[in-house]
């Protein structure tokens, strides 16, 4: 009866649009899952360093470079900004990383795709960080405050990093012969991968409704993929390049582009640890996290000799 | 908000004042393990581009807030005293620069 009420009156304050804060009352299966949902979306960020990063030596001038560092420097702080949200939830940080250590927590599957050439930075920032600012801006209007203040912030920043990405297309595009083949290869690989970003169809979306009701959610999967679509297809237009799908076709009547069937064997197979960096990714989080440790141990001591 | 020293240290809250003369904001936590740590870290989290002018941090286990169970006595104690804001006076038309 006590939880009935409780979830009765949270209910009440979702539809009236309040703000949940840290310290509110609310039923556990929102708690759990917000903590599943900002922390997989925090590794996301910190994972996601992974591929750029590997071009940062190799960036084609001073400005790539600087930029590229700048980018990956952004992405961790997202996670930093994430992690401290799913931590005003009861969260421990440690036990997060410890789950994505163990697989039990995921990451967005688009990071366990390589980035094999310099133009797949450009596709990375383009399409990669332009479907996660599709899903980000209607994550500002999220439910709970914390993770709403994170979004807002999210997307101030991220909004660069498509243009840089933007940029690198653009001058792939209209470079030389080779280098414009370079930037269709990169569409090619990236296009329906970061479609598959939005996750599920709706109706396979077993959490959805759920996170709609509580407002966590704020748009459906297959109507911000949608919107995405729509707001890209031009792009590549102006760019010179082919989306590779045959049934992408512009409908007066809808006024949004048709477009074909999703690989849906490949998502769930690189979702479930079968693509082709999941290993490499979690391995070189897992090494990294060992390498920082003697710095972690010194300020423990540091700490513990002159912090009183 | 845990207040626990872990093996990052403790938890800060960061304060942005983003212009001078503004007031200070609040941005986000840090962990750090002393207060030298702490502006270090919220610099380099929370003013990659110029966000402020000046930060403060203050650890959050000192930060004081309201009881929840008396929230409603604290904070909605003046929809009774509207006479506090300016519109609650009739004065004539002609009455200028009041």
């Amino acid at each position: 009866m006590v939880k009935k009420n409780i979830n009765y009156k949270f209910q009440k304050r979702i539809d009236n649009n309040i703000k949940i804060e840290p310290r509110d009352d609310m039923p556990e299966g929102y708690r759990a899952h917000l903590i599943r949902q900002i922390s997989q979306h925090a590794h996301s960020e910190v994972i996601g360093m992974q591929p750029e990063a590997n071009w940062i030596t190799r960036a084609p001038s001073l400005r790539s470079k600087k930029i590229l560092l700048a980018k990956v420097q952004d992405e961790a702080g997202h996670g930093l900004y994430l992690y401290s949200a799913a931590e005003t939830l009861g969260a421990s940080r440690s036990d997060l990383i410890k789950k994505l250590h163990l697989k039990e927590a995921k990451y967005a599957s688009i990071f366990n795709y390589p980035a094999l050439t310099w133009s797949d930075i450009g596709a990375i920032g383009w399409l990669v960080d332009g479907a996660a600012i599709t899903n980000q801006v209607s994550l500002q209007k999220t439910s709970y405050g914390p993770y709403s203040r994170a979004m807002i912030k999210i997307c101030k920043e991220e909004s660069f990093h498509q243009r840089q990405g933007f940029e690198i297309m653009i001058k792939m595009s209209h470079g030389t012969k080779e280098q414009k083949q370079m930037a269709q290869d990169s569409l090619n690989r990236f296009w329906w991968p970061s479609l598959m970003m939005f996750g599920p169809h709706d109706s396979d979306s077993t959490r959805s409704e759920r996170a709609i009701n509580w407002k966590i959610k704020r748009e459906s999967n297959d109507f911000l993929r949608q919107k995405f679509i729509d707001k890209t297809v031009p792009q590549a237009d102006f760019l010179g390049l082919t989306i590779p799908d045959q049934k992408l076709k512009w409908n007066k009547k809808r006024n949004s582009y048709d477009f074909g069937e999703i690989n849906w064997n490949e998502f769930w197979r690189v979702v479930n640890g079968g693509g082709p960096c999941n290993q490499k990714r979690i391995n070189h989080h897992i090494n990294a996290h060992k390498d920082g440790e003697w710095v972690r141990k010194a300020l423990i001591k540091y700490s513990e000799k002159y912090v009183k | 908000m845990s207040n626990k020293k872990n093996d990052l240290g403790e938890l800060w809250e960061v304060f942005i004042q983003s212009k001078n003369g503004l007031p200070y904001k609040h941005v986000g936590s840090v962990y750090a393990h002393d207060k030298e740590f702490a502006i270090h870290n919220a610099r380099d989290l929370y003013n990659r581009r110029n966000e402020g002018s000046s930060i403060w941090i203050v650890k959050s286990s000192q930060i004081v807030a309201v009881d929840l169970d008396t929230s409603d006595y604290i904070i909605n104690n003046s929809d009774d005293k509207i006479y506090r804001n300016p519109t609650f006076y009739n004065i004539p038309d002609e009455i200028k620069n009041l």
